[in-house]
């Protein structure tokens, strides 16, 4: 009976991979459900100042963002270096702030148009006149609720 | 001849390499971020007639344009505020049958300084040439005076922190039961310390 040879018991059975795709779906999924997507590139600086007493911002789709900072290297010939606002994906002057905040503000869900913040992500070394003069037209649309978003580190550091 | 006549079975062999692609493409652009911040809100457009409000009341922080801090037109290292600040709202200066009586105050009821922390408003202006990172250095030791006071009362009356509370408040895995009890401790603690900071053009009046 040479024909039906005992298989040798030695060598172990291989791991079947068949649950392999199934593992990597699963995390490919959790990663595709936790992603964000930056939505606008950055024309301005943005090295947050440092902050200790904060809150987190939640609830993303409540928040409507502005950064001001100086333009980056690539505009700095066409734009200068004096700090600016950048509103979406394209630099703004002061006044245009105001209808900016409206029209994020008519985007969204008439449930949320009241509870909407305004996230100033605004560089360390910008001067507080260009601020002074946003938050002056954030009043005049009554979008009151401000977060001044930072970083958590030892408040400090921030004039280094 | 030997015909097969099955539909040969696709060669799913790749599919984890396809899905590994896919994944390592996801966790390289996953930024999990939440971003986090100083919370404030402004004061609505149209402002309230001028009020006249006692001197000793307003603790007066400016920040000029070199970046340097006066409290109270005395020239002050800011690490230094938060001492100062709470020191300030803290006084309860009002004597023990007036109406402003602060009893919970552990302060040093100097009566020229602040009558109770209810009365008690502090103004910040900033020059437009100071920077952004100061302010919000101010801005950031100033909300540590208040919640340092605010933790000590709520560590008294309910034996936790109030930055805690808050916390507990706005996790969305907070039975609301839970809730409603904290909303009303929460309400306490910040009617007896209200954040008045205002930002707003204040005028000596000598």
């Amino acid at each position: 009976m040479a024909k039906f040879a005992k298989k040798k018991d030695g060598d172990l059975p291989a791991v079947s991979t068949a649950s392999l795709p199934d593992i990597v779906f699963m995390l490919l999924f959790f990663f595709m459900t936790v992603t964000t997507m930056k939505d606008s590139s950055l024309l301005v600086e943005n090295t947050l100042p440092n902050a200790t007493e904060i809150k987190k911002l939640e609830k993303k789709d409540r928040v409507i963002y502005i950064y001001v900072g100086k333009p980056t290297q690539d505009y700095q010939k066409v734009f200068g270096t004096e700090p600016k606002i950048q509103l979406n994906d394209k630099f703004a002057n002061v006044d245009e702030v105001g209808s900016y905040i409206l029209a994020e503000r008519a985007k969204k869900p008439q449930e949320l148009q009241n509870v909407l913040t305004t996230a100033l992500k605004v560089d360390r070394d910008a001067n507080m006149g260009l601020i002074a003069d946003i938050k002056q037209q954030l009043r005049e649309v009554n979008a009151l609720k401000v977060n001044y978003t930072t970083y958590e580190g030892n408040a400090f550091n921030n004039l280094q | 001849m030997a015909r097969n006549n099955e539909i040969p079975e696709v060669n799913a062999g790749s599919m984890a390499d396809i899905a590994f692609l896919l994944l390592i493409f996801f966790l390289v652009t996953t930024t999990i971020q939440t971003d986090v911040g100083i919370d404030r809100k402004l004061p609505p457009k149209d402002t309230t007639p001028p009020v006249q409000i006692p001197e000793k009341n307003i603790f007066r922080v400016s920040l000029n344009k070199n970046n340097e801090l006066f409290v109270e037109d005395d020239l002050l290292p800011v690490e230094e505020l938060r001492k100062v600040a709470i020191a300030f709202l803290d006084n309860g200066g009002a004597k023990q049958n007036d109406d402003g009586y602060c009893n919970y105050c552990k302060g040093e009821r100097n009566s020229k300084s602040s009558d109770s922390p209810t009365d008690a408003i502090i103004a910040f202006n900033s020059d437009r040439e100071a920077s952004y990172g100061s302010y919000v250095e101010v801005q950031n030791e100033l909300t540590a005076a208040y919640n340092a006071l605010r933790n000590r009362e709520a560590q008294r009356l309910f034996n936790k922190d109030f930055v805690d509370m808050e916390k507990n408040y706005y996790d969305a895995k907070t039975p609301i039961d839970v809730k409603q009890e904290l909303k009303k401790q929460i309400k306490q603690i910040r009617d007896m310390y209200p954040m008045k900071l205002s930002e707003a053009q204040t005028t000596f009046n000598l």
